[in-house]
């Protein structure tokens, strides 16, 4: 069993103009392992995982992905994306304009040809293997369908779905994901929770950020839990479940 | 909108032949529309080629570009002084062009485009107007300033001087021993056009064309999907800038002279214009959008108070004397009003352009069949 | 020394017409969120109006030329100065003062039209179409303009009495500089306006939901407060104040069509470096745009720095987008 550490977050604090919104925060993610954060509103959960793709800067502190800072000068999101973490936001971002064909098969091209690449004389349809690859992606979200409509029109449930297939189609080796069953019926939920089940088959990274305690539970290996920018906890489900801590800070806003 | 379509590889060749086709016959169906001459049928090729290039940026990357009128006068200065210092022949003119519209793209482009929304269309405009301000000004040695760039039998003309080429008193583009007027010109215009549009074709069908939607649709996303939007954009901005500056070099060749006044923002409008009329973002939109604006301006602009008062001649005479009060102002000198009265309606009712428009009447008619069908 | 005040003097009235047009023009961005490239045509506007008035004022009959005896010559005569002698002369004279009350009301119904039939529609729609179909209404506007006045400049005289100009140097100790008094006056009237915008802004009730509606929108709608008619009102605010900047400024620079657009792109520079929606940037960043503007032209200056004069502005604009994209006091 290898214990090695895909991302290291040592002793990381950020502040927006005197509030603290994250408090020393040390966190270790094993390789293949599912690691969920948990914790109550403004506990700073997004803000650690901006933080981890390169939208926001700690205040000091390093991250580490792969033997890589991430909190460098020059790390940009779309060199952080390159080294190979993906994610799926809070409030799903797509392309509107495109079909989910066109949708998934851009992260294709971004993994496969980098940052930048300027080649027009091989056209789209002459992507076939790349495209092909996109499609079966689809027909695992039983979305091949809609293949050709355009992502703009499709449900907020389908736009997450749609988002997820947009990270997994780059394989990523760390795939962080914010709240990706937010404003899902039931249904939809647990189809993403076997999709993420499935993945994580394969061995793939995750942190996770999740309110419902059931997509946490089915899905963690292990859980931080965080509180007013500080992680109070951190352990197995099993372990989190019985804290006293965590009881505490959630004091009933959900069941655990 | 529908920018990016994928189509197959026939299908794209067909529209191109097709394409060919309607540019090479132009003087043929041009007979038949009244725009059977070879002034106007260069210009539309020449303005067609610009708003062709123009779309690639504003179209596809939705970044609104008012400095574009820059490059143009970039391409026409360069190309005259290429037939000064050089030759009459229009192929190192036309490389000049190229070479030094790109050169002003990239910076202007790098600088512009560290900005975006209205700042960028900001800081074309700025850039536009520093380089027609200084055109008419400090440039003046290399611009001849108010009175324009204009050949001399003087002229050096190294390479033709080399060759033994005979100066001619009234000195003409040529295309090795082809002289560039008349429809020579405008099959050179067209040569170029096709070229162009082809390229623009490739574009519109690639990856690289997809991945600069995706940058208007969503630039956030594309940059945690692991693109670098900048050199997207600057390669878009680079070239509709050497489109532009190909059609300023288009206008030289037919009419070997170079002014300030083409770099002016009013021109950068007419090419905004141009390609919203036709349909942002479109294939053929902007062709179509120049086109038609140069069709209709070559009319109206002609049109007087006889023109006039013929056409209502069939009316009483209270009656088309109210007519031509009304329709009046809109043509001849007042072209631009009409101008300005059809950019606002087509951005309030019609933003798709005529492409949107053309799509609309068909699914009117797809439905009427249905209904048909159903019944 | 000297030459560098009357330089500061020179700045200081153009900064003043390029601080009226950007206050309008940042207070409309600010409050309805538009980028209105019809602005200048406001500006331009105003100016006609002077020029409309003094046309009515001057609207003349031929009437027998007493000076010339020996033929039967005879003079174009207005007919105020018929009707009405030395007074109707004066009339005449003070032409440019007197479209200033006239253009407050018609500038207001301009500014309220444009903002019902046309700006309040693109409230949803992106700033592209915002920028575009202002700019046809510029076209619009400028040639209609152009087909009834003609293309070429009108000039507009400043009355008799503050034609000359001041020995303000008197009052520093240097006799040499003297400075038209038309253009302190304009100075003198820009200060005033932007005060008063400023006061009305600041001391009614009106001017508070508005300032809060800059800040806030949603906030202060969700008070039950009807903040889109006041900011009809104060797209006719801010057209009433280009047009009196425009009016004023026709004894210095004789009007023509396409006096806005010019002035308009200076305009947004200036907004652009002043921080777009701040008010108290608009300003500060119109007169030290103006000043610098003239400084340059200095022959001195120029004789280092050729052309300097012609894009000095658009320079240090393109220095303050890439540096300090907020502008000197824009907000987040």
């Amino acid at each position: 069993m290898s214990k090695r550490h895909v991302l290291s977050i040592a002793g990381v604090n950020k502040t927006f103009g005197g509030l603290k919104a994250l408090t020393d925060i040390n966190l270790n993610i094993e390789e293949g392992k599912t690691h969920a954060i948990i914790g109550p509103n403004g506990a700073g959960k997004s803000t650690l995982l901006n933080t981890c793709i390169g939208r926001l800067k700690p205040d000091n502190g390093t991250i580490t992905f792969e033997g890589t800072d991430l909190t460098g000068g020059n790390m940009t999101p779309h060199g952080i994306n390159q080294l190979g973490v993906s994610r799926v936001f809070q409030t799903p971002e797509i392309f509107p304009d495109l079909t989910l064909l066109q949708n998934v098969m851009i992260p294709a091209f971004a993994k496969r040809d980098g940052a930048f690449s300027f080649n027009i004389f091989k056209g789209l349809r002459e992507e076939k293997q790349l495209r092909d690859e996109a499609m079966h992606l689809l027909e695992d979200f039983e979305m091949q369908n809609l293949a050709h409509v355009h992502a703009g029109s499709l449900s907020r449930g389908n736009k997450r779905r749609l988002e997820l297939a947009m990270c997994l189609i780059q394989h990523p080796k760390l795939l962080l994901l914010d709240e990706p069953t937010a404003g899902m019926a039931r249904h939809d939920t647990n189809r993403t929770i076997d999709l993420l089940k499935k993945i994580k088959e394969r061995g793939m990274t995750k942190v996770i950020i999740e309110h419902d305690m059931h997509v946490v539970f089915s899905l963690a290996d292990r859980i931080s839990v965080l509180a007013q920018g500080a992680i109070i906890a951190e352990g197995t489900p099993d372990e989190i479940k019985g804290h006293p801590k965590v009881r505490e800070a959630y004091l009933g806003t959900a069941e655990i | 909108m529908q920018s990016i379509v994928e189509s197959s590889r026939t299908r794209d060749t067909f529209t191109l032949l097709i394409f060919i086709a309607v540019v090479l016959t132009a003087p043929i169906w041009g007979e038949f529309i009244g725009a059977g001459y070879p002034d106007l049928l260069q210009k539309f090729a020449i303005f067609g080629l610009f708003a062709i290039g123009y779309n690639i940026l504003f179209g596809l990357t939705g970044y609104l570009s008012f400095g574009h009128a820059a490059f143009l006068g970039v391409g026409s200065y360069a190309t005259v002084w290429s037939f000064k210092l050089l030759s009459m022949n229009a192929i190192p003119a036309v490389i000049f062009a190229v070479a030094l519209s790109a050169i002003f793209a990239v910076v202007i482009g790098y600088l512009s485009l560290r900005r975006s929304g209205i700042y960028f269309s900001i800081l074309t405009l700025a850039f536009a107007q520093m380089s027609y301000n200084m055109a008419y000004s400090v440039l003046t040695p290399i611009t001849n300033g108010e009175t324009g760039l204009q050949l001399k039998s003087s002229d050096p003309r190294v390479l033709d001087a080399a060759l033994g080429v005979e100066p001619q008193a009234v000195p003409l583009a040529d295309l090795f021993g082809i002289t560039l007027n008349g429809y020579a010109g405008f099959y050179f215009c067209a040569a170029i056009l096709i070229l162009g549009f082809w390229l623009s074709m490739k574009i519109f069908r690639s990856p690289f064309g997809m991945k600069l939607v995706a940058i208007k649709s969503n630039q956030t996303r594309m940059e945690f999907t692991g693109f670098s939007p900048r050199p997207y954009l600057l390669t878009a901005f680079v070239i509709s800038g050497v489109y532009a500056g190909l059609a300023g070099s288009l206008m030289a060749i037919v009419d070997p002279l170079a002014g300030a006044e083409r770099m002016q923002w009013t021109a950068s409008g007419e090419v905004v214009l141009m390609t919203i009329l036709g349909g942002v973002g479109t294939l053929f939109g902007p062709i179509l959008g120049a086109a038609t604006i140069k069709y209709f301006e070559n009319i109206f602009s002609a049109i007087n108070n006889q023109v006039l008062e013929s056409a209502y001649s069939f009316m009483p005479e209270w009656l088309s004397d109210i007519a031509i009060l009304l329709t009046r102002p809109f043509v001849g000198e007042g072209w631009h009003l009409m101008l300005g009265v059809l950019f606002m309606a087509i951005i309030i009712f019609l933003p798709g352009g005529i492409i949107e428009g053309v799509r609309r009447i068909g699914g009117i008619f797809k439905k009427s069949k249905q209904i048909e069908e159903d019944a | 020394m000297d030459a560098i005040l009357l330089q500061v003097l020179n700045g200081l009235d153009k900064g003043g017409a390029y601080a009226l047009i950007a206050l309008g023009l940042t207070l409309v961005f600010g409050t309805l969120g538009v980028v209105n490239f019809a602005h200048g045509a406001l500006f331009m506007m105003g100016a006609f109006v002077a020029v409309s008035v003094q046309n009515l004022l001057t609207i003349s009959m031929k009437v027998r030329d007493t000076s010339i005896t020996f033929f039967e010559a005879y003079k174009e005569t207005p007919y105020l100065e018929v009707w009405f002698g030395d007074v109707g002369t004066t009339i005449i004279d003070y032409s440019v003062p007197i479209s200033i009350l006239i253009a407050i009301p018609i500038m207001l119904l301009i500014g309220l039209a444009m903002e019902r039939g046309l700006i309040r529609h693109f409230y949803k729609r992106d700033h592209a179409d915002q920028i575009l179909v202002t700019f046809g209404l510029a076209i619009v506007l400028q040639e209609i303009i152009k087909a009834n006045f003609g293309a070429n400049p009108i000039p507009q005289s400043a009355p008799d009495i503050v034609a000359g100009s001041a020995a303000v140097g008197a009052l520093i100790g240097a006799e040499g500089i003297v400075y038209p008094w038309w253009r302190l006056i304009y100075l003198a009237f820009s200060l005033v306006v932007i005060g008063g915008v400023f006061a009305f802004l600041q001391f009614t009730t009106f001017g508070m939901v508005v300032r809060a509606g800059m800040y806030d929108r949603t906030m202060v709608g969700l008070l039950g407060i009807n903040i889109e008619r006041r900011f009809t009102i104060v797209f006719g605010l801010a057209a009433v104040v280009a047009g009196l900047a425009g009016v004023m400024y026709t004894p210095i620079l004789p009007p023509d069509y396409h006096m806005g657009m010019d002035f308009l792109v200076l305009s947004f520079v200036v907004v652009v470096v002043g921080g777009m929606g701040s008010l108290g940037g608009a300003v500060a960043a119109g007169f030290l745009l103006g000043i610098l503007q003239s400084f340059f032209s200095m022959n001195e200056v120029k004789e280092i720095l050729p052309g300097i004069d012609q894009i000095i502005i658009y320079l240090v604009a393109v220095a303050i987008l890439l540096i300090r994209p907020r502008g000197l006091m824009g907000k987040d």
